[in-house]
Order: structure tokens, then sequence, then C-alpha cells
């Protein structure tokens, strides 16, 4: 019964984690109609920065809660102004270009970032200045919540404990989901969004500006990336190397969550994110650890057998 | 002036020559029809003013200034809406959401809900369906959404691609009495059809496009006289 109950709050935190990822693939997905292998590069950004923000904050004497949401919002800030500036030189410009290429450069614009974060100090030659990457050793992210327990519930002969960082992790992520779902539902940016990614030249007759539209979606599917980046380095302070493979694993299941869900469905995302957590966790509890990434893939494969839209995805059916 | 001058308006598609410097003029209050058979380069016509095509050639005047070279969104602005072929509803979004669309280049509130109020009068079944989705609505239900709101961007001139196309006739009358009634309250027209005889009642003046030329332009009175239009469009 413990188990049961300590298995079901990790699903929950990791699920949310790879919701939060998955809602920038869906996103970017719903109104560029390409997958963003990009992405998982951004979250690994997001985690790199983090931890580095962290410890630059902890050395002035910021600690506590004002460090957390200093961070949090610093990352976000630094991954968003990444995220328009990619989208700005490498996207935009193949708006009309077919769909191939603008996948083939998303691939391109994921090794750049990798190769480019995993330099060490670089020196430009003629001037001053050194490019600082993050090289090629793991780094680690600042204790920034005393790793303690929350709260401890009595359950039977044992306790069922509460961590801190589950808890932030599922807070924010929900304040995170809330956010998003009352821009894309409840405002006319959100109405935009949702047009333009269903008939981007219709949405032009509406007076939409397409461009723009799309460039903000995808700016906020980055700025989640960073939170989750945030947020993953909370949980798992050992930081990978920006080459390593993990990234881009945690990037294909944050992936086959929005599949799951129904790719281009925010909610699907959500609901795929928190599927895949749970299997993932309860398959590693009470079957094998060493076979969870098997689970999800095997999830993958069911879903596109069974229901190849995914749980929320809708074949559309056009009226004359 | 008019308010809308095409002047030798080419387009290409890949290979083909879709409009071979056809030349329109939209005069002010007025109902302008442009006719021909599927595949004339009538809808190339609408999308090309939308500002929708990349390879034109020629010229496009509204107001006396060139719409060439600026955004949809721009254009819109200015005055120009739309409602394209197949209506171009959005099925997810609700009734009253894809109207609100309509009004997305406005800010001021009060003008919007009195335009709305408007509309909805026009279009009474509309208005009891706003909650639904629009991907429920029936086709000739949707065609009302869309040309409501079209006039929700309280547009100078309407372009409105096949209005009829695919509704049942007693909607159809509906929806060219509608269009009237629009047209009264001072909004400039261009209408794109292939339905001759409603178009040519309706309008003031009729073009005839044919594999992207115009073959003929009169009075719409007039053409709908005409011998060659009677036996071509008329059914007699």
């Amino acid at each position: 019964m413990i188990k049961l109950v300590q298995t079901l709050l990790s699903s929950i935190s990791v699920g949310s984690l790879y919701a939060l990822i998955a809602l920038g693939y869906t996103m970017v997905y719903g109104t560029l109609k390409f997958i963003n292998f990009a992405h998982a590069s951004i979250f690994m950004l997001g985690a790199w920065f983090s931890a580095i923000i962290a410890a630059a904050l902890l050395a002035n004497g910021v600690t506590g809660i004002p460090a957390i949401v200093l961070s949090i919002l610093i990352v976000m800030v630094i991954c968003t102004t990444l995220g328009f500036v990619i989208e700005r030189l490498a996207y935009r410009p193949l708006r009309d270009a077919p769909r191939l290429n603008v996948l083939i450069t998303a691939i391109g614009v994921a090794l750049l970032i990798e190769n480019v974060a995993a330099l060490n100090d670089v020196k430009i030659p003629g001037t001053q200045t050194t490019i600082h990457g993050f090289g090629t050793q793991p780094g680690k992210m600042p204790e920034l919540l005393a790793n303690a327990d929350l709260f401890s519930i009595p359950l039977g002969s044992g306790t069922v404990v509460v961590d801190k960082v589950d808890a932030l992790i599922l807070g924010l992520s929900i304040c995170l989901m809330i956010v998003l779902e009352f821009i894309i539902y409840n405002t006319r940016l959100g109405a935009a969004m949702r047009a333009a990614s269903h008939d981007a030249r219709t949405a032009a007759l509406m007076g939409i500006p397409v461009d723009r539209t799309i460039s903000i979606t995808f700016i906020i599917g980055t700025s989640l990336a960073a939170a989750a980046g945030f947020l993953y380095v909370m949980k798992y302070p050992s930081i990978n190397p920006p080459v390593a493979v993990t990234w881009g694993l945690l990037g294909l299941k944050a992936f086959v969550a929005a599949v799951v869900g129904g790719i281009g469905n925010v909610r699907g995302a959500v609901v795929g994110g928190l599927l895949i957590g749970i299997l993932e966790q309860a398959g590693a509890a009470y079957l094998s650890p060493h076979f969870r990434d098997v689970y999800v893939f095997a999830l993958l494969i069911f879903v596109l057998l069974v229901r190849p839209t995914g749980i929320f995805g809708s074949t559309a059916v056009e009226k004359v | 002036m008019a308010l809308l001058e095409i002047r030798n308006l080419n387009v290409h598609y890949g290979a083909i020559h879709a409009l071979q410097g056809i030349n329109v003029t939209v005069e002010q209050g007025k109902i302008v029809t442009l006719l021909g058979a599927n595949g004339a380069g009538k809808s190339t016509t609408l999308r090309a003013i939308s500002g929708l095509l990349r390879q034109v050639k020629g010229d496009i005047l509204y107001q006396g200034r060139s719409l060439f070279g600026r955004p949809p969104h721009d254009i819109v602005r200015d005055g120009i809406a739309q409602v394209p072929e197949g209506r171009g509803i959005f099925p997810d979004l609700s009734v009253l959401e894809n109207l609100n669309l309509g009004a997305y280049i406005r800010s001021d509130k009060k003008g919007i809900e009195e335009d709305r109020e408007r509309a909805l009068t026009l279009f009474p079944r509309i208005r009891e369906r706003l909650q639904q989705k629009a991907g429920t609505l029936s086709g000739g239900e949707q065609q009302m959404l869309a040309t409501a709101r079209a006039l929700l961007a309280r547009p100078k001139l309407l372009l409105l691609d096949e209005p009829s196309l695919g509704l049942a006739p007693q909607i159809v009358l509906t929806i060219f009495r509608i269009i009237r009634e629009i047209n009264e309250t001072g909004t400039t027209i261009l209408l794109v059809e292939q339905n001759a005889h409603m178009a040519l009642q309706a309008a003031h003046y009729a073009y005839v496009l044919e594999c992207g030329r115009i073959t003929m332009h009169d009075d719409a009175k007039a053409l709908a006289e005409s011998d060659a239009v009677k036996k071509a469009y008329l059914g007699g």
C-alpha cells in the first residue's frame, strides 16, 4: 500500500516534468507542423543555466524561496530569448518551405546548441571575449531546498513521505499549466493561436498577424521547457554533460507523451505526460527498473496501433 | 475614383498561368460580381487582393494605393474582409469565438458589441448556437457565420467567394437577400460566383472570367440579357 502511494507520488512528479516538455512539442507541432528536435536541447540549457544561476545567487547570499523564484525566472527569460532568436533565424525563413526542410533544420539547431554548450572556454581570436561553455564534465545543481520531507503521513504500518522538491514540481507545473490553459482558451491571443494552428491562411484573413502569433506560440513552448529543466535539476542535482544522450532520450519520451495524448492537443500533452510518468515509475517499481524506457516506447507502439491520433487527437471532418 | 482597381493582374502557379492580365474595377457602394466556371481564376483573384499570393504581377489599387507587398493582416486592417472559399470556419472554436476573431483587428469594445448585435440580427440562426463548436453547424449556418464574422471587421470592401456553394436553394435565397442588405448599409461587395443566375440578380456590374481572362463585362442586367451569357451560364 505504501509502495503504491509512494510510486503514485513519484509518477505524478516525473509525469508533470514530461508534461511540461511535451507541451512545447505539441504547441510547435500544432502551429508549425513539424517536430522541433531542438526542444530537448532547450530543456538541457534550462537545466544547465539553472545550476549556474542558482550557484551565482547562493554566492551572493540569496537563498531559499527567493533563490528559487529568481533562478526560475532568469532561466525562463534566458531560454525564451534563445527560443525567439532560434525561431527568428532558423525557422521563420522556412515558413513556406517543405516541412522536411524545417525538420532537418531543427536537427541542425539541436546539434549546434549541444556542441556550443559543450565547449570549454573559447577565446574569440583578436578580442578579449571568451565564451564559457558548460564543458563535457557533469555538473551539479546546488541545493536550493534542503532536501527535506515536506510532510509524512502515517499509513498502515509505515509512512508516506512527500518530498519538498516533488511538491515544488507539482505545484509549479500546475500553475504553469493553468496559466497556459487560460492563455489558450480565454484570451484573444489564445484564440488567434488556435486559429493560426488550424488554418494559417484563413487566420490571416481575420487580420491575425500569423507570423508573430506563431513566434509567440513557439517561445511559450520554449519557456515551459526551461521551467522543466529547472525542476529536473532540482529533483536530480547531478547534471549530465550537454552532449549526453540522456537529454535526447528525455526529450524523446516527452515527445512520446505528446503523441500519446494526441500531437497538437494541449490537454493531451498533459495527460500523456502523466501517463508516461505513471507507466515508467510503476514499471520500475513493480516490474524491473532496467526497462523503464521500454515501457514508454511500448506504450507508443500500442497507441500507434490502436489509436494513431492519440487519446485526444481527432481526425478532422470537413463539412461541405 | 474606384474603391478597388485591378490592373493587368497576372498570377502564375508554377507553370500554370492562372490569371492572364485581368482588369476589374469595383466602384464604391456597388455589388460587383465575377462569374466563371471552376478553375477560371475567380478565387485566385480574391486571394491576390487579400495578399495571400506571392507570384503576382500588374497592380491592385485600393483607394488609390497599391496593395502589393503588404501582409494579409494589414490589408484586413485597411478594410478589406474576405469570406474565403469553403467558408474558413475554425471548427474547434466556438461560434462566438469564431465571430470575435472577425473583430480581431479592432479594440473598440462597444463598437464590436454593436456590430455583433447587428450581425446576429441579420443571422438569427447563429445567435441560437453561439456556444456550440463551429464544426457542428450545417453548411448553410457555417456560411452565415463566416459572413457575419467578416462583417465584424467592419469592412469597406467585402470579398465573398462562392457563398452559394453546396447550399440548398432556400438558403441560397436567404444568403443573397442578406448580401443585398449588407450592400444597402454601404459596404461595397466583390462577389465571386458560379451561380450566375443569382449573382446577376444581386449585382450592379458583372465580369465573366474564362481561363484566366476577362471575356465580357457589362452592367449585370445587360449581361443577363446577352445571348452568350444566357447560353453559357443561364442554361438557355
